[in-house]
């Protein structure tokens, strides 16, 4: 067995509606061995969502389309598993939590039911084995009284327990992977924490890898091992945490680093935004993704798209200012000078 | 749940209260009189009259409502002048066969309507979808005593696949019963077929997009199973409502139905009652229909709580939610 669990080459993925249509994500390419943790980050409608939900092949289509690339789960190509075979793979060795626990669990069915459903798809157990398993799970995540729980209604907890639930669905087959799609933004400070700890935990006891979604750059230094940077739809940096975190190197990120709100922000300071909003993916974009927000940008970024390229061990970056031999001074905080700029 | 039905029981008396005032002011405002409609036009000034006199008719017209609401309360619905029956013995006779029709209706409304509906959401936008939305449009808006007419022409005039008019009883067997059944159910089918289509596929569409969806498919259960479990439980509740309000249009449209088929129904019984200036019968079959009405809501709240688990009934004004 091959210690590589996730290959994605060159991923595509489309909206169309009407005559226009959206890039959402534009050639995206990432490895992930088992085990192993992967963080994507980037603003909202950077195609981080959307990358992560065509893994399970769960874009709705239409509107959404895959168009181009390869992912390759295990010796599997997703692409071109029949629907009844990607069936097989969704819940069971692939298996998703959502953004806002509110909304991504059923209303009208117990939480019992929906965990034992999940399990009876997948595996061959009677439905008293289904229950014991489901309870089981619902301990396994942190829930007290779960024998009692398993038949209350999802309005019946808090936003974190309705998580743990969630974590509790996606967890119940063992998956080898587990897509967490913002899992701990819709919730409570104090809570994030929590799931967080919990998601490793159970990492740890059943082998498996997580692809985590988020727009917290904190969430990724708390677990994960790889991270992708997004923007437009594109990766424009990759690398291991560690390395990405002591040495960033796109504008972008950096960008990102600066709007974070630490301890060293004061009250009475403005808070470090990046200026601007991310372009409009249904035009053709030229050059640089960035480059119309970027302080950095020269004439170059609006002509010629940065190729990835590895500007130091195992960490990409698309930029024409980062390569081995040359980089840019970091300006940190707030960089409004556009001047070099001549458009 | 015991004390909210008991004040939902509660509140329905105003509620029919003011029915039965209403329905008593409209049918003494019809022209003509029972009398000589009963008597014929031979009958000579004076036994018209009398038999006036006789029937308490002479009386003023809130004495006249007061008797009838005593007698309401003492649980009698009055005797019919043109039939001469307690109307009681009337409406047992006839309710049943209302229930029949609508029933029928209900259900053949319910299995072509609703699933209808979902086909038309999960393919949105696509010639089916189309064709659906056109065919229930064109339903909504079907005059039922014309469609009546027309299925009579074809099927029982052109075809003689099915009698035009009665109702089949037991005795002759019940495919004769069914043949009967068939065009006056399929006409009084229409209106509620068409708007289950359209109903079902508006709170479809809407539940679909829902993250709970998403949810269920990222499981790897069957997207008839996502459909059919997961989306359509949520989608009830609009449907519920529909449901109840369509029961009671049932037994309201079947007035035009058993016209045209002349099935002995509530329907019919009103249709004469009306023509005969049977004031009594007319009075209180429309009553014993809004007492339908009512209750048919009481039923449609109370099964909310069986859909939705979120609703729960306080007793505060009879309220809910």
């Amino acid at each position: 067995m091959s210690d590589t669990l996730l290959t994605v080459e060159n991923l595509e993925v489309q909206f169309r509606s009407g005559s226009s249509t959206t890039k959402a994500v534009n050639g995206v390419s990432f490895s992930l061995n088992r085990k192993e943790n992967i963080g994507i980050v980037g603003e909202s409608g950077s195609g981080k969502s959307v990358t992560a939900t065509s893994l399970l092949r769960l874009i709705p289509n239409p509107p959404g389309k895959i168009t181009g690339g390869r992912i390759v789960f295990e010796d599997k190509d997703l692409l071109r598993l029949s629907d009844k075979e990607m069936r097989k793979i969704r819940g069971n060795e692939i298996s998703m939590i959502f953004q806002d626990p509110s909304t991504s669990l059923n209303p009208v069915y117990t939480i019992g039911n929906q965990i034992v459903e999940s399990i009876k798809t997948h595996q061959h157990l009677n439905k008293k084995e289904a229950k014991e398993k489901a309870i089981h799970m619902l301990e396994l995540v942190g829930i007290p009284e779960a024998r009692k729980r398993f038949s209350m209604y999802p309005h019946e907890f808090s936003g974190g327990m309705r998580q743990r639930v969630m974590i509790a669905i996606a967890l119940a087959c063992n998956p080898k992977l587990l897509i967490a799609d913002e899992p701990t933004t819709a919730l409570d400070v104090t809570v994030q924490a929590q799931i967080l700890n919990l998601m490793k935990d159970l990492q740890h006891s059943i082998d498996t890898s997580i692809v985590m979604i988020t727009h917290d750059l904190g969430v990724i230094w708390e677990t994960c091992d790889k991270m992708l940077v997004m923007y437009a739809g594109n990766v424009v940096e990759s690398g291991t945490v560690q390395e990405i975190y002591d040495n960033p190197l796109h504008p972008y990120t950096w960008g990102l680093l600066d709007s974070q709100i630490t301890e060293s922000v004061s009250s009475e300071e403005e808070l470090n935004a990046i200026p601007g909003s991310p372009p409009d993916l249904s035009l053709d974009i030229t050059g640089c993704p960035f480059a119309a927000r970027c302080p950095f940008a020269e004439e170059i970024c609006l002509k010629k798209t940065p190729e990835m390229i590895e500007a130091a061990e195992g960490h990409f970056t698309a930029c024409h200012f980062q390569t081995k031999e040359h980089r840019l001074d970091r300006k940190e905080g707030k960089v409004h000078d556009r001047s070099n700029i001549k458009s | 749940m015991g004390k909210y039905i008991f004040s939902r029981l509660i509140n329905m008396i105003p509620t029919l209260f003011i029915v039965a005032i209403i329905v008593f002011l409209i049918t003494r405002m019809i022209p003509g009189d029972p009398a000589s409609v009963m008597l014929g036009p031979q009958a000579s000034r004076e036994d018209v009259e009398a038999l006036t006199e006789a029937l308490g008719l002479n009386e003023p017209i809130h004495i006249q409502f007061l008797q009838y609401i005593g007698n309401l309360l003492q649980g009698d619905f009055g005797v019919s002048l043109s039939y001469n029956q307690p109307i009681t013995d009337l409406i047992i006779n006839r309710f049943p066969n209302t229930v029949v029709l609508a029933v029928s209706a209900l259900i053949i409304a319910f299995m072509i309507g609703v699933p209808a509906g979902i086909i038309s959401a999960s393919k949105q936008n696509s010639l089916i979808d189309y064709s659906i939305t056109t065919i229930s449009l064109i339903g909504v808006s079907m005059p039922i005593f014309w469609l009546g007419v027309m299925l009579v022409l074809y099927f029982s005039v052109n075809l003689g696949w099915f009698p035009a008019t009665g109702m089949g009883s037991m005795d002759d067997g019940f495919i004769s019963y069914l043949k009967h059944l068939i065009l006056p159910s399929i006409t009084l089918a229409t209106i509620p077929t068409a708007t289950f289509a359209r109903i079902t596929r508006s709170s479809m569409l809407e539940v679909i997009t829902q993250d709970y969806i998403k949810t269920a498919r990222s499981k790897g259960i069957s997207e008839f199973i996502v459909i059919s479990k997961h989306a359509f439980k949520n989608a009830f509740n609009p449907l519920l409502t529909v449901l109840g309000l369509q029961i009671s249009s049932l037994l309201g449209g079947a007035v035009l139905t058993e016209t045209i088929f002349s099935w002995p129904g509530m329907g019919l019984l009103i249709m004469d009652a009306i023509e005969k200036r049977d004031f009594v019968v007319v009075q209180s079959t429309v009553l014993f229909i809004a007492l339908i009405f009512v209750m048919v809501n009481l039923v449609v709240d109370i099964l909310y709580k069986v859909v939705n688990p979120k609703i729960s009934y306080s007793t505060n004004k009879g309220g809910t939610k």
